[in-house]
């Protein structure tokens, strides 16, 4: 990778050559296709802005990005869904799509300001997420590969060369934020 | 741009649970989540310090999952939902 974020005045920036950029133009189009709302059952729902599912998703991923609100009360957790599941999928698209809209073509600066470099850090999590989720990760198979003990099927290679730069990525992404936010010692 | 932690007035104890505010938002330990990130979230949403974000964070961590936050259902379901925008694992009860 090349250095990452830095903290710079009113905000965070990065180098990024052409390979990176592309990785991320496309994982950020990977999770806008990913959170995109299923079509509203009917316009007074739409309108008023309530999702038509209640039900936690099935597909592990989705069930990761959108979790039960309650882990003990099913009814609870299906209205909380009910009422929040779109406002959500809408936030992360828009996340997505402000990295998509940073992302100089063919690499080069990345300038953000606070509000920016949230979208990003959320995406890049979003993303990471993702791949982890599909990888079956946990920590015994993810020190398992750091270590060599484990190699990933050729199927995951990828996936999982990708994980660990975004995770070296958005490491980076925490420590210009701690020195340039608000949020500090 | 503030450049002082904005701190919430909330007991600064372990678990921050308020008897007369019975909902607790809890946060579950998982693989992915990077620990700086999830420190970062915790100061970020709920105004803690670095040492206090950081200790949670461990709690998580550590035990699988530890109390975040406590207040009414209304704040606290407010809280589970900006924590799921962060991608972090977070549910909500009443706490008996």
């Amino acid at each position: 990778m090349t250095h990452g974020f830095r903290a710079v005045r009113g905000g965070v920036a990065a180098d990024l050559d052409a390979d990176e950029a592309a990785v991320l133009r496309s994982m950020a189009a990977l999770m806008l296709d990913l959170v995109e709302p299923p079509e509203p059952q009917d316009d007074l729902a739409a309108m008023v802005g309530i999702g038509a599912s209640s039900e936690k998703p099935d597909d592990p991923v989705l069930a990761r990005l959108f979790p039960d609100a309650y882990s003990d009360d099913g009814e609870a957790a299906g209205d909380f869904r009910r009422y929040t599941e779109d406002d959500l999928r809408r936030h992360k698209r828009d996340n997505a799509q402000a990295v998509l809209a940073a992302l100089p073509k063919g690499g080069g600066r990345v300038t953000l300001d606070l509000g920016d470099a949230h979208a990003w850090l959320k995406t890049l999590n979003d993303v990471r997420l993702t791949l982890g989720t599909r990888l079956g990760l946990d920590e015994d198979t993810y020190d398992a590969y750091q270590r060599g003990t484990l190699r990933p099927e050729p199927q995951d290679a990828a996936r999982l060369a990708v994980y660990d730069w975004l995770g070296g990525l958005q490491e980076t992404l925490v420590d210009a934020l701690f020195g340039a936010g608000p949020a500090r010692d | 741009m503030t450049t002082a932690p904005v701190e919430l007035e909330r007991p600064a104890t372990e678990e921050d649970v308020r008897p007369d505010l019975p909902w607790v938002t809890i946060v579950w330990n998982d693989p992915i989540n990077l620990m700086s990130y999830v420190t970062y979230v915790f100061q970020t949403v709920f105004g803690y310090s670095r040492r206090k974000a950081h200790a949670l964070m461990l709690d998580v961590h550590h035990k699988g999952r530890a109390v975040v936050s406590s207040g009414t259902r209304e704040e606290m379901e407010r809280d589970v939902t900006i924590l799921h925008e962060y991608g972090l694992w977070a549910t909500l009860k009443h706490d008996t």
